[in-house]
């Protein structure tokens, strides 16, 4: 080696491939890594979301049925899961019948039916929605409230999608 | 303002942050002093690595252990939350399986490192503290095994576990009182499982890491012992190789084999659940512990067979305590060797222990 370090070209040539080289495992050190944090990663997110994938399936439904919802008392309102979704149903004291998706628009918090005051209502900042179109009213909420069909049978209440 | 031991970064972004940090951390002085340490290199240089190697498991058990923690519920539920990571959770078997089999492969890495330490005679002055938070690091690492092992309270745990306590309840006068502790009631039970889930997840990790600190920090301290042999040879005849970059290359790429170990062995033998333990039912045939914790089984049977009754059981707990008491103690009675390899009494006191737990291991699988 010593020797052969006096020639002024070979030193030069020496240094080119070792710059090749370097770059070579460079990339292949960074491909091989990126492999073994796929290998790691992709199973231990799988892992994690587990209970997110299962619920986004169980929120893929369109209809859902209620048994005994339409004894429901006028003037008050049944809260029940659509999917995965706090919905509300109400049933006027005019005995009309209305469902709402209940998670208010502005931070999430679930909305309440208030019957004397003829609206709904979210506790946490004061959120106004239209207790028969769910359209917002007052306060901080973006838009309305998602509205659901609504079908009265004699032993059960039917919501679905609109 | 680039000190020589600053990295050189072609970014100049990256440099700026790097100036940024080194400026209020102090890292080019880190890793000139990295570059400073030397680590020796000769025949037995191999052994080295299973401090690390210990290290590695080790991180891998935290890793995973709060993996498992997402979904592990102990008490009523332990079986059946155990149940879904098993076989409900994606990949949770996978998750599981690499916990147990990095705490066997933890356990085999402490064992290797500490008989080469011991054959290596690295616990001579002035590393006595090294080699006595080793043997309390082991000590913790049976304990973390032992607890872990009920968790997911199937049959096997159960039993196991129950065997286990046996032991602690041998203890003359405190011994009865201390198993009704030790198990949260008079039989192995959701209380037992909910404090070894407390003793397992909080109170060994509170005391290993500050105990492995102490231990890495010795090694910092004192640097890489050197064998007798070794020590003999004049100081231009004795080779090494800078701490840094060399050794920790080295070392990581012992790491990478372990991760590949693990993953093989994770992956192509998951670690079995068993039926859920029923205390009504008598203990299944071939019930056995750990293979750490054969080696004592064994002796414990044997001398069960041997002197009926208490006797054998309080000889076999004795004979093991001695031999432990003799072990830890051996940088006191083998100071420094100073007559080079010459200290042959401790050399085939470690071979006797080392062929004599290799025997009752295999002894104790056989017998089953």
């Amino acid at each position: 080696m010593p020797e052969a370090m006096g020639h002024s070209e070979e030193v030069l040539e020496e240094g080119e491939d070792l710059l090749t080289r370097r770059a070579f495992v460079r990339v292949l050190a960074g491909v091989v890594g990126a492999g073994y944090a796929g290998a790691i990663g992709y199973p231990i997110y799988r892992y994690l979301a587990t209970p997110a994938t299962r619920a986004s399936a169980m929120g893929a439904v369109t209809m859902v049925a209620l048994p005994g919802a339409q004894e429901l008392a006028p003037g008050s309102a049944l809260m029940f899961r659509f999917g995965t979704r706090t919905s509300m149903l109400i049933r006027h004291a005019d005995d009309t019948w209305v469902a709402f998706d209940a998670v208010c628009t502005h931070l999430g918090c679930t909305v309440q039916y208030e019957p004397d005051k003829e609206r709904i209502y979210c506790a946490c900042h004061g959120g106004v929605y239209d207790q028969h179109s769910g359209a917002a009213v007052a306060g901080p909420p973006p838009r309305g409230l998602t509205v659901y069909n609504v079908e009265v049978r004699d032993a059960e209440v039917i919501i679905s999608r609109v | 303002m680039q000190k020589s031991s600053s990295p050189v970064f072609e970014n100049r972004a990256l440099a700026a942050v790097w100036d940024f940090a080194d400026e209020r951390l102090g890292l080019s002085d880190m890793i000139a002093f990295a570059k400073k340490k030397q680590v020796p290199q000769h025949e037995h240089s191999f052994w080295y690595y299973w401090g690390g190697i210990s290290l590695f498991f080790f991180l891998v058990q935290c890793f995973t252990g709060v993996l498992l923690l997402v979904y592990y519920r102990p008490g009523v539920e332990a079986y059946e939350s155990v149940r879904q990571i098993t076989y409900d959770i994606e990949f949770g078997w996978l998750v599981r399986s690499a916990h147990s089999w990095s705490a066997n492969l933890m356990v085999v890495a402490i064992f290797v490192h500490m008989f080469s330490v011991f054959f290596m005679k690295a616990y001579r002055r002035p590393r006595e503290f090294g080699w006595w938070s080793g043997l309390g690091l082991l000590g913790l690492a049976m304990v973390f095994g032992f607890s872990g092992y009920l968790l997911p309270m199937d049959e096997l745990a159960y039993f196991a576990t129950k065997v286990g306590l046996e032991i602690p309840m041998s203890i003359p006068v405190v011994g009865p009182f201390l198993g009704d502790l030790i198990r949260g009631g008079p039989d192995v039970g959701e209380n037992t499982v909910q404090r070894f889930f407390a003793l397992h997840v909080v109170i060994l990790p509170a005391l290993f890491v500050p105990l492995l600190m102490f231990h890495l920090w010795l090694v910092q301290r004192h640097g890489n012992a050197v064998p007798p042999g070794e020590e003999i040879k004049p100081a231009e005849r004795r080779r090494s190789i800078p701490f840094f970059p060399n050794f920790l290359a080295k070392d990581l790429a012992m790491w990478l084999i372990a991760l590949n170990v693990l993953a093989v062995l994770a992956s192509l033998y998951p670690w079995e659940l068993g039926p859920q333990a029923d205390p009504l039912a008598p203990a299944p045939l071939g019930i056995h512990p750990e293979w750490y914790f054969m080696s004592q089984f064994q002796v414990l049977k044997v001398f069960g067979a041997w002197f009926p009754g208490i006797v054998g059981e309080a000889l076999g707990i004795l004979l093991f305590t001695a031999g432990g008491i003799v072990w830890a103690l051996i940088p006191l009675y083998d100071p420094d060797s100073r007559n080079g390899q010459r200290a042959r009494i401790a050399t085939w006191l470690g071979f006797a222990a080392l062929v004599g737990l290799i025997i009752l291991t295999a002894w104790g699988y056989l017998a089953l």
